[in-house]
């Protein structure tokens, strides 16, 4: 029988960890659908029983989503408009037992291209902290997910927390997903925008597409010509194909890559709506 | 909620969690699945396990009243809290009002979804006791069902908030016709239901599958016995040596389908190996370690590759590449065009589609009686008793009569469930070994390795005269049957016959043939190749109506098929052929539909909404042969009355039908009548339940066998000859054990006899048809059904997506014997047909599993209106015929012309993935 251990104290799971290499089990939703047929043989460490790991809390400058903090649990916080865009693609996460048990740190530790919760998270401008004894760090998304199923944490290092900054102006977001069929499906592609705003005017816009791309990336220089834009209905025509080009889509069973490009285009434009909506 | 344990869990510690209130003890490791523990350890089946990963939702429990998949968690994660499985939700044995609901509605239809879609209403009503349309979806929108469409399963959960009761059982003589709950519903809504994983005994050696991961390669295997000797707990590896027939098949003469892969392998996920031991042996066994050396060789993919001049052969006695070339010749199609005021023709594409039935393939064998009076006895989920049971003696070398097969409750089939799958492997295993032995397929390796629908490329050609009265019509459709034949002569004979549509047409040539490649096995799935046939000629006729400025739905009314009319093989209709009655009660519809279409569309840009139509006709049965069902009834000495079936419920409702004609034709209640189903040691051949064929056939001898029993006890109770036809005599057994009576009345007379001995009626009916020509004339069919829908979709012209909004489904089912069960064939039915349509393509290799492999989830479900046409077939039981398939037929047609009406775009390749519209739509403005 191998090892499985579900510590309750952060420290002791930091001090195990560093016994490791452990396969870090939180709601396990990533972590069973990929051994279907297969044996459980690898030594766990189980986080969801840390105490204190699930909360999502409001600091001086910024949100902290713990590490153990569901879909579900983000659903049910009380948090600002800026948030909308991330609780828009937590409903959107296959179905409520998903939701229910699914993690967002999960989500980002699993870097899978098409990962609902990363452009969400990525227009949210969220950093990653990972701790291990005596030590932590923040990394901000972008730069934590390499690639597919590949991140910058170390195997002694928990991801403990998803941290996201209190925006300056009033911020408004928005998420879109569009999948071949209603629940329990995987993104062809999907969009999230949060714009931060100021007497009517773009303050601050970050957009990001994901999908489309092996990690999802936001769009520097759409952000950029929204800058300084009146806030309203037309906002959204300034999208152009072009501000698309950091995108490197590919052909796969659920679409074609021509298609990701021009339904990316329709995504962000509808993103950008909402948030103005 | 709980609080977590102190400290941490290592292994050695026990788990404590609590299970519908009762505290349990769970020594299974830690990290093993609580879907897992559930079942194996606890005994708690009615927790089903669909996948193990997530996407069928089967598994769904409550984990502090909150719905997880519970082969998603980790036992350890429940450990100091409450679980509740399906098996909490009935209290003191009464069934919960959502329980009730279910039952009531008949939202289980083979009850594989049912625990998972309980637990999940049970977590929304428990927050909000009376929850909208959209927040049932929602909250049932991570479990999947194949068979009911959704339907009946949202109604039951919003009419929980009024208390439902399911109705008492109809009175004698009522049966017929009632809205009767499903006698076999109760299991399935406490879980009780055993289906194939759910009955394994304890002391089974469990067997896994090597299977071929090429397409085509040639293998040679290395020294086995070794790898058993240094293996623990592994007994036995099974090649194709053991076999004794290593061949099976559906038709008699071509078994070319081997058990064990021998030395070539075919298709990817093909069988190659066997081993056979303890579980834990065989689940943790590292593939990778054994001795098969495998060569890859160039696999034939697709059509042209099987078509192509030259092309390397799949099997090596079938020229070509070519199973079977069948067709149908009428008249003198070619002249006739000549003379058409208009013509139209298309070349339509569609894909593998996967059976996707929730509960995969499943059973266990044991070896029982010694030397020649040893039998094999295999427990197992199936479609068709009969069949496996000759199909295992040809493999075995036995007599029928040695082989015992006790069919399961069956979670699904559709057609995919008549081939066989774990039945020749744990059987051999099991007569090899003379120990029980047991296999249950994991989600990809099901996938991977049983049979899907054909894909098929459908050229259509047809024309009319001026009037819009069609004249000729010329069909060539292909199909690929991958590496073995299976189903695929059947495809091949039955569409060329249905391809004229439900339409006199009166010269007639057309063509099906089926070519071999290296894919999994094409069989038999709802419609047998007539669905593929049905998005051509319905494209078809859009556009001769369109080019003749005909309605489209007048146009086929014009040419709809009649009492009086010829069918292309010449087969004249005498009586049922509603097709027209069909038309007429859509008309409505159709025309509301366009009204509130254009209302839409006018103020809309990107959205765009469309309505289109789709016929059918589908003959009930096997095609030009003899498809016979044996039904029995008895009454017991001590007064039991048991129906003994045959026939198989897979989901769509033959128990509840067959009892209900066995109730009416005898004249005893519905309540009073037992069942005994499938067992072929207890009943009689009742034939497979496929080609829509069970109420009609197995219907009309159960009448039959109904009667015989009724004429016995009027007998045996001195009534006068003839009398028993007359149903003012009311019949009843009264009293049981010594006491238990034959109970005549009439007009306050009453004769009363002791019943002495047990009586037993029978009854054999096989429906006439006539083997057909060489130019397929004949009579292939006794009965049609026949069905027109309409369909209301929304296109988003961006995005390429499709939403379909409603569709109005009218069928000719002769005589809906049971309305809640034909709704739910119908309504099932089109969920499978939109799946169809939109989202369902099988790639080899590529779509294992249900979240690449996507069927419609309760949120891609329109509203569906059932309008029941009853034009009475004098052949079948009390008017009836069949209704299993024709609901998927007209679904893709009539989706596919109200995109072509919402866009101006005719589709021609499905499923319309949103990229494929896209792309038809050209480059956005
Ligand atoms: C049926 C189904 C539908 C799904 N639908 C969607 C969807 O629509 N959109 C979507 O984006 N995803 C979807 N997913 C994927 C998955 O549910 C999400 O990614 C989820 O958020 C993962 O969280 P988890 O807690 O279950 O992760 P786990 O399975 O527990 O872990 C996932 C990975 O992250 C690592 N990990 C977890 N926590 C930590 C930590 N604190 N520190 C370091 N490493 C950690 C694990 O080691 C593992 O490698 C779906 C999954 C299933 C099975
Ligand atoms: S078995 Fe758990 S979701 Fe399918
Ligand atoms: S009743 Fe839902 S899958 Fe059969």
């Amino acid at each position: 029988m191998s090892e499985y251990l579900r510590p309750t104290q952060f420290e002791e799971a930091l001090r195990l960890l560093a016994r490791g290499p452990y396969a870090i089990l939180a709601g396990g939703t990533d972590h069973y659908a990929s051994r279907v047929g297969k044996p459980l043989t690898e030594p766990i460490l189980d986080v969801t029983a840390i105490r204190g790991l699930r909360e999502i809390a409001e600091r001086a400058d910024h949100w902290r989503i713990g590490a153990a903090a569901t879909w579900t649990d983000l659903l049910e916080a009380s948090l600002p408009p800026q948030f909308d865009g991330l609780r828009l693609a937590a409903r959107e996460i296959g179905g409520v037992q998903i939701q229910n048990s699914g993690t967002l740190a999960g989500n980002i530790c699993n870097a899978s291209p098409a990962a609902d919760g990363v452009p969400a998270l990525l227009a949210l401008d969220a950093g990653v902290e990972l701790s291990r004894t005596g030590h932590v760090r923040v990394v901000p998304l972008a730069q934590f997910i390499l690639g597919p199923r590949k991140t910058q944490r170390c195997s002694d290092e928990l991801v403990s927390a998803i941290l996201v900054p209190k925006s300056e102006f009033e911020a408004r977001s928005h998420f879109v997903k569009l999948g071949a069929r209603k629940y329990l499906v995987i993104s062809i592609a999907m969009a999230s925008a949060v714009i931060e705003h100021s007497a009517g005017v773009v303050f601050k816009a970050r957009v990001a597409v994901g999908a489309c791309s092996p990690v999802a990336v936001r769009l520097a220089a759409l952000e950029d010509a929204l800058r300084g834009r009146p806030m309203n209905a037309r906002l959204p025509e300034l999208v152009h194909a072009e501000h698309l080009a950091p995108l490197l889509p590919i052909d796969d069973v659920r679409a074609s890559a021509g298609y990701r490009t021009g339904a990316a285009l329709t995504l962000v434009k509808r993103a950008i709506a909402g948030a103005c909506a | 909620m709980n609080q977590p344990r102190e400290g941490f869990l290592g292994q050695d510690a026990a788990l404590e969690l609590s299970v519908n209130g009762g505290t349990v003890r769970v020594a299974s490791p830690p990290a093993t699945r609580l879907a897992d523990v559930l079942r194996d350890e606890l005994g708690l089946t009615g927790t089903k396990i669909g996948c193990n990963a997530g996407d069928c939702g089967a598994c769904t429990v409550l984990l502090d009243g909150r719905q997880v998949c519970s082969c998603l968690t980790a036992v350890a994660q429940a450990a100091g809290r409450n679980v509740t499985t399906v098996e909490g939700l009935a209290a003191d044995g009464r069934l919960s009002d959502l329980q009730a609901s279910f039952q009531k509605h008949g939202a289980a239809q083979c009850g594989i979804c049912t625990p998972g879609m309980l637990m999940a209403a049970a977590d929304l009503l428990a927050r909000t006791a009376a929850p909208d349309e959209a927040e049932v979806k929602d909250a049932l929108g991570g479990v999947l069902c194949r068979c009911t469409g959704y339907q009946k399963i949202i109604e039951a959960v919003l009419d929980v908030a009024s208390g439902p009761r399911p109705d008492l059982p109809p009175a004698a003589g009522a049966a017929v016709g009632a809205r009767a709950a499903k006698v076999d519903g109760i299991a399935r809504v406490t879980g009780e239901e055993r289906f194939g994983a759910d009955d394994i005994p304890d002391d089974a050696l469990w067997l896994r599958v090597i299977r071929s991961p090429h397409h085509h390669a040639s293998f040679r295997l290395g020294d086995l016995d070794a790898v058993v000797k240094r293996t623990p707990g592994l007994e036995r590896i099974l090649t194709a040596k053991d076999v004794p027939s290593n061949g099976f098949g559906i038709y008699p003469h071509i078994k070319d389908q081997p058990v064990l892969a021998d030395g070539e392998a075919r298709f990817r996920g093909e069988a190659v190996l066997a081993l056979v031991g303890k579980r834990e042996a065989i689940e943790t066994f590292d593939e990778a370690t054994l001795p098969i050396e495998y060569v890859p060789l160039p696999p034939v993919m697709g059509l042209d590759a099987a078509m192509a001049p030259g092309a390397p052969l799949v099997l090596p006695d079938r020229p070509g590449n070519l199973l079977q070339d069948g067709g149908v010749r009428k008249g003198d199609a070619a002249a006739a065009f000549a003379s058409c005021a208009a013509v139209a023709e298309g070349r339509f594409e569609t894909a593998f589609v996967e059976h996707a039935y929730i509960e995969p393939e499943a059973g266990w064998a044991r070896r029982v009686g010694k030397g020649r009076n040893a039998r094999l006895e295999i427990h197992v989920t199936t479609q068709t008793p009969y069949m496996d049971r000759d199909e295992m003696a040809v493999v075995m070398k036995l007599k029928p009569t040695q082989v015992h097969i006790v069919p399961t409750a069956c979670g699904g089939g559709f057609g995919g469930k008549l081939d066989m799958s774990v039945h020749p492997l744990v059987g051999l295993a099991a007569w090899l070994t003379g120990k029980t032995v047991a296999c249950v397929y994991t989600r990809p390796e099901s996938m991977a390795s049983t049979t899907k629908r054909h894909p098929a490329r459908v050229h259509a050609k047809f024309g009319c005269d001026a009037s819009g009265r069609l004249l000729a019509c010329e069909v060539d459709a292909e199909f690929d049957t991958g590496a073995y034949a299976s189903w695929g002569p059947t495809v091949a004979t039955r569409v060329p016959i249905h391809a004229t549509g439900p339409y006199m047409v009166p010269n007639v040539r057309t063509r099906g043939r089926g070519f071999f490649t290296h894919c999994h096995p094409a069989g038999a799935f709802r419609g047998f190749g007539v669905p593929q046939g049905a998005i051509a000629h319905e494209a078809v006729m859009d556009e001769l109506a369109d080019k003749l400025g005909i309605d489209r739905l007048e146009f086929r009314l014009r040419n709809a098929l009649k009492a009086g009319d010829a069918t292309a093989t010449g087969q004249v209709l005498e009586h049922s052929a509603g097709l027209g009655e069909c038309l007429e009660r859509l008309r409505p519809h159709w025309q509301r539909a366009q009204e509130e279409i254009a209302a839409f569309n006018a103020g809309s840009a990107n959205l765009r909404r469309g309505v289109g139509i789709g016929c059918m006709w589908y003959g009930i049965g096997n095609t030009s042969l003899s498809n016979p069902s044996t039904m029995r009834i008895g009454v017991s000495k001590s007064g039991v009355v048991t129906l003994y079936s045959g026939a198989l419920d897979i989901g769509q409702g033959s128990n509840t039908i067959l009892t209900q004609i066995a109730a009416d034709a005898a004249g005893l209640p519905m309540s009073t009548i037992r069942l005994v189903t499938g067992d072929t040691d207890l009943t009689a051949d009742a034939g497979k339940t496929s080609a829509s064929r069970q109420t009609f056939v197995s219907g009309k001898a159960t009448e039959l066998a109904a009667l015989d029993l009724r004429k016995k006890l009027f007998a045996a109770a001195n009534a006068p000859e003839g009398e028993y036809l007359d149903y003012r005599y009311k019949l009843a057994i009264e009293g049981n054990g010594k006491a238990a009576q034959i109970v005549i009345r009439r007009d306050g007379i009453t004769h009363r006899v002791p019943l002495k001995k047990d009586i037993l009626g029978e009854g054999y009916f096989d429906p006439p048809t006539s083997p057909a020509d060489a130019d397929g004339q004949g009579v292939p069919y006794a009965s049609y059904a026949f069905a027109a829908q309409i369909a209301e979709v929304e296109v988003d012209l961006e995005l390429g997506t499709t939403r379909v909004l409603r569709i109005v489904a009218a069928h000719d089912v002769g005589r809906a014997i049971n309305p809640i069960q034909v709704e739910g064939q119908i309504q099932g039915g089109t969920v499978q047909g939109l799946g169809l349509a939109l989202m369902e393509e099988y790639l080899p290799g590529r779509t294992e599993n249900l979240h690449d492999y996507l069927i419609p989830t309760i949120g891609d479900v329109p509203h569906m209106e059932c309008i029941l046409v009853e034009d009475p077939e004098p052949l079948g039981p009390y008017g009836a015929k069949g209704v299993g398939e024709p609901g998927l037929i007209p679904t893709a047609p009539a989706i596919l012309g109200a995109i072509e009406n919402a866009t101006g775009v005719r589709m021609r390749q499905v499923p319309v993935l949103p990229h494929r519209l896209r792309a038809a739509l050209g480059a956005p403005a």
